[in-house]
């Protein structure tokens, strides 16, 4: 093939939607996630709290807290994780706060999501912007 | 069963009747997540805790469901009501059917 102008952006173009497209599939099995938690009902914002660090060092183990008084249900997600689940939590009887902390790991920059389902079965939404310096999945 | 595989807990030895106490737990684990490759270059298969319980003299405290993105060694802190002496149970589950169990008592006073 010539390369002619055409052919160059033609093929620049080629390139930019093949690189992009791994973070688009990861990003519609988080949305696919979401939806599966909640069945499809609207996510609002409100009581729910989401602790992560603006920046971390290293992506292996990225502390986050989620809290919320009156959930039933936290789903944590990092959407730009190959997998986007992080982990659900239930809180039974004796649950003095509906509040956890874990460490997670993060593939890279991202953004992770918290969504509680409340007692009177509406869901709510929280999320932080993470930088991370080395990726935590491993090549 | 995955190698070296120990369950810690951190649980108050005493509470007063209907207090909340902070629990602290970690489980030695490789939480292999299924993404890592080898020298080779093949895929390591996933192999990590899939589930966590803690049950009070038999109620349920919290039950947390772990994706491959939970780091190595999991870590969980919680908080936990109190209503009279008893013992808490904690439960890992492992991606290849092993559990793990440990349990603490606690005292009122």
């Amino acid at each position: 093939m010539e390369l002619t102008r055409r052919n160059a952006i033609l093929m620049g173009a080629g390139a930019l939607l093949v690189a992009g497209l791994p973070i688009r599939v990861s990003a519609a099995a988080g949305d696919d996630a979401i939806a599966a938690f909640t069945g499809g009902a609207e996510v609002g914002t409100g009581d729910i709290k989401l602790t992560a660090p603006e920046i971390a060092e290293n992506g292996n183990t990225v502390p986050i807290e989620v809290s919320s008084d009156t959930a039933v249900e936290i789903l944590v997600l990092a959407m730009g994780n190959p997998t986007p689940g992080v982990a659900k939590f239930k809180f039974g009887k004796l649950a003095a706060s509906r509040a956890a902390s874990t460490r997670i790991r993060l593939a890279g920059t991202q953004d992770v999501v918290a969504i509680a389902k409340l007692e009177d079965g509406s869901f709510v939404k929280a999320s932080s912007a993470v930088k991370v310096t080395i990726g935590g999945c491993g090549g | 069963m995955a190698k070296g595989v120990k369950p810690r807990v951190k649980v108050p030895k005493k509470a007063a009747a209907g207090d909340t106490i902070t629990i602290k737990t970690l489980i030695s684990h490789k939480m292999e997540s299924g993404q890592r490759k080898d020298d080779d270059g093949n895929a390591i298969p996933r192999s990590i805790i899939n589930r966590f319980t803690c049950d009070f003299n038999g109620e349920n405290v919290i039950d947390v469901t772990l994706e491959p993105a939970i780091s190595t060694n999991p870590y969980l802190e919680f908080e936990a009501l109190v209503p009279e002496a008893g013992e808490f149970k904690f439960t890992w589950y492992d991606d290849d059917g092993s559990i793990y169990e440990e349990s603490k008592k606690i005292a009122i006073g």
